[in-house]
């Protein structure tokens, strides 16, 4: 039995240990806001934070997650300026990737307030957006962290 | 265009309209809406206006103003206006409403928009071929105007005064005389009883250009733009129905095998796997129908997924087992270097060849090779279905849900009309959310498991089983004068057509014709375009811009090689190639007459593009430092004229980086200047995808590429960095937007490599090619 919390509400899980938070978000929680691209941490569709920090959904069992915080984007409360950023920018397009980018730039905003296009490009090349609204996010982050600074 | 016998309608609709992604069929397509749904559409309309007449489902309301197919006004004056198309990340679902709320005067803050299920009675629905606002333009903004003219007929009637002195305001009916207004809401169900003008039958008089509100305007941001950044938005990957059991199904690693035999003990035993089921495998022609394999039916995604890890199965023998890349590509340039079908004549090229190099000219030859490409759309193939009493309900992110209905019905053998298909938004599409071969998946493991499915494919299952992009070979050869200038040119494009999937025996291509390959638009007094036939070993489907990727990738470089042999200027040298303003001379299918009259291919556009890129990007202004180059290349598809400049640095790693990109496109009358600036800015990283990694290959029939480890993508780091996009101001018919960024990229980037590196690489994709 695994315990921890998810956008604040503690939860337990004793199902399969293997099973990534993913499918534990998707199909057992009903938190259907994490997106699946590729199942092997290399799109970052399915980001989420643990503790704070950006990690691959995907790619991390249940085992690992006792104990800890999990944040999804339900658990972000709308509007964030980075949010609010990207509808001003009007970044997406088809919009499935979306989630997964602007949890990774929350995170991103988090650590470094006042990123270059430099640490943008490095922190956000993890997340693949098959729409190529790269240079939309870049734009958004920029423009999020003048409004956060 | 042959139609096979005793295909549903589904084949037909493909095959005829479809393969081409409609540059043809586009059109076609249009002048069977507009008679067939104009007709039909106002005609419901019209019996619709009557409150209570025909209510659409679970609506009870009887006195709001039904415009039944595509738009209601309820009392509390909130319209709701019927997407019929798809929202794949191109703006269709927003668009099309924004037309109707235009001319009906809707304040758009007010209006809700719903999706429609599959229905022929909404005409053509399928989601491609960039024609969703071209196709329908006209339809939306009458059945905005027709609801408009009946809310003032109404107001009139209500305030006693002549209709022609009122006026509307967003969301009121003025009457300016004596200062009255009525809100929509509150006139609606007077508005309701008003006869429908003209009787539906003759264009209601619609907004000039000058008086559009949203139409055209800087400020049309997506409808589902909140619930997107929020998480809200439902994707076929977010559907579910109560009750339902996930499956993940192994598929024949080569099109066609058959289960010999499969073992699922150890599958069994997995935590949360209930059962296996064989799918049957498909009879050719494959058309949408499931692949076939052994399907395991779980709890959730994940046991689904572990399952089939553990699966033993064992297939047989399918003729496509000798499938090998490496040996196809050979195949197809033999092919290309002999005489093959002509698709094209102007003049006579072979005595201008065999005038060979008389007069100081020369010949010049040259072969260029493209891959094939997956979709790989963020979100892969998924949907959820159930069937129940011999009829199915299914959730998709589909492109084309009648393809849906179509596909179901026939694996099925149940009416299409049984078959309800509820569109769901599409994480990325790019033409292979057109092929329903997922949700047919799930109807069929339904049926037998007699409770809803939800078939999800992994990222491998989606790029080994993909309607694949085709692999193509091109030979190019022109003879040039003293002048540099050539006076006969000669293409030839080898590949298996898509139509391969909807007859097996099919070895040439169609409407790929009409993708850059029979409308060469330059003034070339000797031009033959010719097509050779090929094989299909994997199910061949259309990919953004479908063939326009490689015909425009030979052309446009090939145009390139012919200035650097003239030591001419790229820009200059191709404003020379395509000649004069004037309108080029095609040949039309007979259901291209439409096209032929609203959309002739005018050079003039073309050249203005042109120019536009190459002065945003200070063409020829900016000094290029070592290892740094420009290239442009300028290609008419989906009827935009679209011109690009890239400009490259390569490293001392030979790593190419894209600094910047400038774009100008004509696509006549633009909905969402925004919208189309971020489609075209995709279109850019869809081509860097494409230009730099995109490469499938085959060996012994079954797909080398598993992920995005193995199928990369263009990342942030590698995308380019800036891409300008210039919309032409234009008054002419709206054109496509979606796909018409695609096609020039690869080739302006292959030639910006040219500048900077004096390399000519004549095959896709660049990272085969070490530059240093
Ligand atoms: S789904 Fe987790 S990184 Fe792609
Ligand atoms: S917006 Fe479609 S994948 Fe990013």
């Amino acid at each position: 039995m695994v315990r921890f919390k998810v956008n604040g509400k503690e939860r337990s899980f004793d199902g399969d240990p293997e099973m990534p938070l993913l499918w534990y978000l998707r199909d057992v929680a009903s938190l259907p806001g994490t997106k699946f691209g590729c199942g092997q941490a290399l799109c970052g569709a399915c980001t989420v934070h643990q503790n704070g920090s950006a990690i691959r959904s995907c790619t991390t069992p249940m085992s690992e997650v006792g104990g800890s915080e999990i944040t999804t984007i339900e658990g972000i409360p709308a509007m964030h300026p980075v949010q609010k950023a990207w509808m001003e920018i009007r970044v997406p397009q088809c919009g499935y990737c979306q989630t997964g980018q602007i949890m990774q730039a929350i995170s991103l905003l988090k650590e470094n307030k006042n990123p270059s296009d430099q640490d943008i490009d490095t922190a956000m090349s993890g997340n693949i957006c098959r729409c190529g609204t790269y240079q939309r996010i870049r734009a958004a982050i920029h423009q999020a962290a003048k409004e956060t600074a | 265009m042959k139609l096979i016998e005793n295909v549903s309608l589904m084949a037909a609709t493909n095959a005829a309209s479809k393969t081409g992604a409609r540059v043809a069929g586009a059109e076609a397509g249009r002048r069977r809406f507009l008679q067939g749904v104009l007709a039909s559409g106002v005609f419901v309309l019209s019996a619709r206006f009557i409150p209570g007449t025909f209510l659409a489902e679970g609506e009870q309301n009887p006195s709001s103003l039904e415009a039944g197919l595509w738009m209601s006004i309820a009392p509390d004056g909130m319209v709701t206006i019927i997407a019929h198309r798809s929202e794949m990340g191109c703006g269709s679902r927003t668009a099309l409403p924004l037309i109707v709320a235009d001319e009906l005067d809707a304040d758009w803050s007010k209006v809700i928009i719903k999706q429609a299920i599959g229905d022929p009675k909404y005409g053509d629905q399928d989601t491609d071929g960039s024609h969703s606002v071209r196709s329908s333009f006209d339809l939306m903004r009458q059945v905005g105007a027709t609801g408009r003219v009946m809310l003032i007929s109404a107001a009139a009637e209500r305030w006693k005064v002549p209709a022609k002195e009122c006026s509307t305001e967003p969301h009121f009916v003025v009457h300016g005389a004596s200062g009255r207004k009525v809100g929509y809401g509150e006139i609606a169900a007077e508005a309701a009883k008003r006869p429908v003008p003209n009787n539906g039958n003759v264009p209601v008089p619609l907004k000039k250009r000058s008086q559009w509100r949203y139409i055209g305007k800087e400020t049309n941001s997506l409808f589902d733009l909140r619930d997107i950044v929020t998480g809200k938005a439902v994707f076929g990957m977010d559907a579910t129905m109560p009750g339902m059991v996930f499956a993940s199904v192994e598929h024949p690693p080569v099109l066609g095998q058959k289960v010999k035999s499969h073992d699922d003990q150890a599958a069994l035993k997995v935590p949360g796997v209930k059962k296996t089921i064989v799918i049957e495998t498909f009879k050719p022609p494959h058309q949408f129908q499931p692949l076939g394999g052994v399907a395991v039916i779980a709890d959730n995604t994940y046991a689904a997924f572990k399952g089939r890890k553990s699966l033993k199965i064992e297939w047989d023998e399918s003729p496509h087992s000798s499938y090998n890349s490496a040996a196809y590509r050979k195949t197809l340039e033999e092919t290309s270097r002999k005489p093959c079908k002509v698709v094209r004549n102007v003049g006579d090229v072979d005595a201008a060849f065999a005038k060979g190099a008389a007069g100081g000219g020369k010949i010049i030859e040259a072969e260029y090779y493209a891959p094939h490409l997956a979709h790989v759309s963020m979100e892969p193939p998924v949907a959820v279905a159930e069937y129940k009493n011999g009829k199915v309900i299914a959730f998709a992110p589909t492109q084309n849900p009648q393809a849906v209905q179509e596909t179901i019905a026939s694996v099925l053998g149940i009416k299409k009309e049984d078959v309800t298909c509820h569109v769901t938004l599409l994480g990325g599409g790019f033409g292979r959310k057109s092929k329903p071969d997922q949700v047919a998946e799930a109807a069929v493991l339904s049926k037998q498991l007699g409770k809803p499915v939800k078939v999800v494919w992994s990222r491998e299952d989606d790029i080994h089983f993909d309607f694949f992009h085709s692999v193509a070979a091109m030979y190019m050869k022109a003879a040039v004068g003293a002048d540099g200038r050539p006076t006969a040119w000669l293409q030839r494009t080898v590949y298996p057509p898509i139509n391969s999937t909807f007859d097996a025996s099919a070895r040439y291509a169609d409407d790929e014709m009409g993708l850059g390959w029979n409308n060469l638009p330059f003034d070339i007094p000797n031009h033959r375009a010719e097509n050779g036939p090929a094989d299909y070993h994997v199910r061949i489907g259309w990919l953004r811009s479908v063939a326009n990727i490689y015909h425009a990738f030979a052309i446009h470089s090939f145009a390139d090689e012919l200035a650097k042999a003239a030591d001419k200027d790229s820009v200059q040298y191709l404003l020379d190639l395509i000649g004069p303003s004037r309108t080029v001379p095609l040949q039309y299918k007979e259901e291209e007459a439409d096209e032929k009259q609203r959309y002739p291919l005018d050079t003039a556009r073309l050249r203005r593009v042109v120019e536009i890129a190459a002065e945003k990007s200070g063409w020829g202004k900016k000094p290029m430092g070592k290892g740094r180059g420009m290239g442009i290349a300028a290609h008419r598809s989906f009827l935009t004229y679209v011109a690009t400049v890239v400009e490259v640095e390569v490293d001392a790693k030979g790593q190419v980086h894209i600094p910047g990109v400038w774009t100008a496109l004509d696509a006549g009358t633009v909905i969402s200047p925004d919208n189309v600036r971020n489609q075209f800015e995709g279109a850019a990283s869809f081509g860097t995808s494409l230009a730099l990694f995109g490469e499938i290959t085959a060996t012994n029939g079954v797909i080398d590429q598993n992920n995005f480890d193995t199928y990369q993508l263009a990342r942030m780091n590698r995308a380019p960095k800036n891409v300008d996009v210039t919309i032409v101001e234009s008054d002419s018919p709206p054109a496509g937007v979606g796909e018409p960024g695609v096609p020039p990229f690869a080739p302006a980037l292959y030639n910006a490599v040219f500048a900077a590196t004096g390399k000519r690489v004549r095959e896709l994709p660049l990272a085969k090619t070490k530059l240093v």
